[in-house]
């Protein structure tokens, strides 16, 4: 390692900076993306961007990383202004980037997969030998345990992204950006993520961390720069930050990070799930004999890692799935294999995984989209003909009364940020006062501002007398909502839980299979 | 209407850079593309209006420039109707290539439901005009449901399944028409059917050639525009019609019947087809199938086309039905310094061009939007979580 380790904390000229970014601006038409931002990151640092969807933390990152070139201020590197052209230019500069979706070749091993484009050669051959003495070298050097010979297709996602990490230091990277790294991971793999961060760090790497999570930031950071909408609002030490104050100072406005809820009171059982199998795509069973309740005026969270099942018993639930076997009642009504308008009409609302695929057609209009459910019934349509004025004051109402923000009712979905989405989604499924609320995944991607927002409706839902029944990979969320807990592993519950019996190291454990009462111990 | 506008403007573009590419052509063989242009625009009667320029400032032939403009109105009206015939699948999702095979059934049904009415039932002409046309628009929808059918059902490809009963119609037709053939008009020794009394054809409105003056199927054709319209934009139909072509499985989770809204569109898209088939045999030429045109007649790959260049809009469709009909006959009138093949293949070049860029851009917007999205970055990484990773360091 060339570069000396600078003290965190301590403020340097321009040389002792690994990166510096002055009044960076971009804009894409009207809109300024970036509006001149400033930006230094020193060397050995973990610098944590926060802001809301659609800040510029992306469109930022994305020109540091030469995908994106700036339209006024520059960007230097060690002291000396660069220019990029693409993300080779980044990379010949030192400059490595981790991004949310992993861009790794399943078929290939690990090693294959670091090496791709700057493959060891023996004879103008590919020395395979060499790669994985190398790749076992950087990766017992700075503590990222993968085996190299593994096919990326057989290994878990925290792998995966310690052999995204691996690809950027093979290719000596002293920069390290890191979007959005534990938004797919378990909480024993964020544990591990964060561990390899310090350990980058105190190997003179210095890090740009994308992230929603308040708690993350609080951990692992030095300081931590928030932007709103296109500006950088400060960058503070973040020793001295609260969760409270960054959370304001990213929506600009005092934000609950846990939203106040009272007691519920459970009433008649509303969805009845009893010895429910389901295949998955390839046909395989991920829902293996599962049964549940949900009753009206409470909210049952399913925890689990994604991929136990949920989206299968999500989906099953909501009509989109054939169900193998078993059955599925709502209060006294029959829905097994029921159609999704069947479910709807049977008065289930569904807040799919992926509003984008499924939520939304996104080049309709919002008030086509508010209509999905029901545009074939009056008041949204009369014989056959539909009613565009009566879709059109209707939403209107909904923009209204769920504050979804930035786009007309004649506008595409397309046009609104994923939170203005989710909410109008959310608007849509309310609104037509379903005496089951499934919510899958409702907050994924969101800020903090929209997450407050849903977890308020979902609450309002269930105080009024409605049953939700919520699916979420984040165990906060699980926490902050839940008036049960119920686990999910393998296609079965295996754990349930009043939220305050249990603790999120219970749950956690659960999630992986872990038989708690051994393991909390040894934790303990 | 900004992005009404805005989405006017390509076509517009790509049919301008068409024109410069043609005549850059024009240009390399040694001739004017001036004169040139100008020639195609009077051989397709462009010029008749003028002559109602006061002053008379440009030279018009009323007799010529007439004749022009019907052929050329007479030409864009089947193309109106194949072009409605591959939008509707498209809105849906589907790329309907069969519609020559739905027009030359439907061309066939109402041949011989003409026939048949005026054999039967003697001075109903008109009558039998009009149950033709519904016989031809019946059994084009009923020809494409098959492919619709298939798709939903057994989900095989409506391109391959399309191009097949292309075949199959075009070479059912040569066998029940041809020499012999069941359907062969006895009294003839050429392998047509039996030629429609003028009563039973589509009345003229205005022109003086039977067989190329304007008749009543211009409104056929524009009516269907309208009802192409209506459908899409003001129906329950057309509502899921274009949530399934937009985005099945958003359309699906709604409650709409992905199945049932593949085979309606195919239907409709096959009816539209079918009256293609109908205004061409009871509207224009020789009022007889003839076999030698089955594997001749392009007005179901042209449309192709025309719901390209016309964005899939009823109005878009109608322009371009319009254009690649001003080009087809046009091109029969430009002589000066171009050898014949190459006046003739000029308007081929353009046509060439023009759908050359449309779908260049259709490929485009394909690789970005519906082939990207199938490796989806909105898809979480694919891999299977169920068991803990075993590799978990200690």
């Amino acid at each position: 390692m060339a570069d000396p380790a600078a003290p965190p904390g301590v403020a340097g000229s321009s040389a002792e900076l690994a990166l510096e970014l002055r009044g960076i601006t971009k804009r894409f038409g009207a809109l300024v993306a970036n509006d001149r931002i400033d930006l230094d990151l020193r060397h050995g640092e973990i610098h944590a961007l926060l802001g809301e969807n659609g800040a510029g933390k992306s469109t930022l990152m994305n020109q540091l990383y030469g995908l994106l070139r700036p339209d006024e201020g520059e960007i230097l590197i060690g002291g000396r202004p660069v220019h990029m052209r693409s993300s080779a230019d980044a990379i010949r500069l030192g400059i490595g980037m981790v991004h949310q979706h992993f861009m790794l070749i399943p078929v290939m091993t690990i090693a294959e997969n670091i090496v791709l484009g700057d493959e060891p050669q023996r004879r103008g051959m590919l020395d395979m030998a060499a790669a994985e003495k190398r790749v076992r070298e950087i990766s017992s050097r700075y503590g990222l345990a993968v085996d190299p010979h593994a096919l990326v297709a057989d290994v878990g996602v925290g792998t995966q992204q310690r052999a995204e990490i691996l690809k950027a230091l093979y290719r000596n990277a002293k920069v390290l950006i890191l979007d959005e790294p534990t938004a797919v991971l378990t909480p024993h793999e964020v544990t591990e993520l964060l561990a390899v961060l310090r350990e980058l760090r105190a190997r003179g790497t210095s890090i740009i961390i994308i992230t929603h999570k308040l708690d993350e930031v609080m951990q692992i950071a030095d300081r931590i720069s928030v932007l709103r909408r296109g500006a950088k609002v400060s960058t503070i030490d973040a020793a001295g930050a609260t969760e409270q104050g960054l959370a304001e100072l990213m929506v600009g406005r005092p934000v609950l990070s846990e939203v106040e809820r009272g007691t519920s009171h459970p009433g008649r059982a509303v969805l009845s799930i009893d010895d429910l199998h389901v295949l998955d795509d390839r046909d395989i069973e991920t829902v293996r004999g599962l049964a549940l309740e949900v009753r009206a005026g409470e909210i049952v969270g399913i925890a689990g890692v994604d991929g136990n099942g949920q989206a299968e018993l999500a989906e099953a639930v909501a009509g989109m799935r054939h169900v193998a076997s078993g059955s599925i009642k709502l209060m006294d009504r029959d829905v097994t294999d029921a159609s999704p308008r069947h479910a709807a009409e049977a008065g289930i609302g569904h807040i799919p995984q992926d509003r984008q695929r499924h939520g939304l057609v996104l080049d309709f209009s919002l008030a086509e989209n508010s209509a999905l459910h029901d545009y074939q019934r009056e008041p949204m349509s009369r014989h056959g003909w539909l009613q565009p004025k009566a879709m059109i004051s209707r939403v209107k109402a909904l923009i209204e009364r769920f504050d979804v923000r930035g786009a007309a009712p004649s506008a595409p979905a397309r046009s609104l940020s994923g939170g203005n989405q989710q909410k109008l989604v959310l608007a849509r499924e309310i609104s037509l006062e379903p005496a089951l609320l499934l919510a899958a995944q409702p907050t994924r991607g969101l800020d903090v501002g929209a997450i407050e927002f849903v977890h308020r409706q979902l609450i309002a839902q269930r105080d009024a007398g409605g049953a939700v029944l919520l699916i979420s990979f984040e165990l906060d969320e699980i926490f902050g909502l839940s008036d049960r807990i119920l686990v999910m592993y393998e296609g079965r519950i295996t754990l349930e839980a009043r939220p305050d019996q249990t603790n999120e190291r219970e749950i956690g454990l659960a999630m992986t299979g872990g038989s708690s009462a051994p393991r909390a111990e040894a934790a303990s | 209407m900004r992005g009404r506008l805005h989405g006017a403007l390509f076509p517009l573009a790509t049919v301008v850079l068409a024109f410069v590419l043609g005549g850059l052509v024009v240009i390399l063989v040694g001739a004017n593309p001036f004169t040139v242009y100008k020639q195609l625009a009077v051989g397709a009667g462009l010029d008749w209006p003028l002559q109602y320029l006061p002053g008379h400032p440009i030279q018009v032939d009323p007799v010529v420039s007439e004749i022009n403009l019907t052929h050329t109105l007479t030409y864009a009206t089947p193309l109106v109707l194949t072009g409605l015939a591959v939008g509707f699948a498209f809105r849906c999702g589907l790329f309907n290539i069969g519609g020559q095979g739905q027009y030359w059934v439907g061309a066939y049904l109402a041949v011989e439901v003409a026939l048949y009415t005026t054999d039967h039932w003697h001075g109903h002409g008109r009558e039998a005009v009009v149950l033709a046309t519904l016989a031809a628009a019946l059994m084009g929808s009923a020809w494409a449901s098959i492919a619709g059918l298939l798709k939903a059902y057994r989900g095989a490809h409506e391109v391959i399944s399309t191009i097949m009963l292309n075949w199959i119609a075009i070479f059912g037709g040569q066998w029940l028409f041809g020499l012999g053939g069941p359907l062969q008009d006895k009294h003839s020794s050429a392998p047509v059917s039996r030629t429609l009394p003028l009563s039973a054809t589509y009345n003229s409105i205005w022109g003086f050639i039977p067989g190329s003056s304007v008749t009543v199927a211009i409104f056929i054709a524009l009516g269907a525009a309208v009802a192409y319209t209506l459908i899409l934009a003001r129906t329950t139909l057309g509502y899921e019609v274009r949530a399934v072509g937009l985005s099945a499985e958003a359309a699906r989770y709604g409650g709409v019947s992905v199945k049932r809204s593949i085979v309606l569109s195919m239907a409709i898209a096959g009816a539209f087809a079918g009256l293609a088939g109908a205004a061409d045999v009871m509207g224009s030429g020789s009022f007889q199938i003839q076999t030698t045109n089955l594997q001749v007649v392009d007005a179901g790959f042209t449309g192709i086309a025309v719901a390209l260049l016309g964005r899939n809009t009823g109005i878009g469709i109608v322009l371009g039905g319009l254009l690649f009909a001003v080009l087809h006959t046009g091109a029969n009138n430009v002589s000066s310094g171009l050898s014949p093949e190459l006046a003739i293949n000029l308007a081929t070049i353009i046509q060439g061009v023009i759908i050359l860029f449309v779908g260049g851009e259709i490929a485009v917007r394909w690789i970005l939007s519906g082939g990207g999205r199938r490796r989806g970055k909105d898809e979480p990484p694919a891999l299977a979580l169920s068991s803990p990773s075993p590799e978990a360091p200690a």
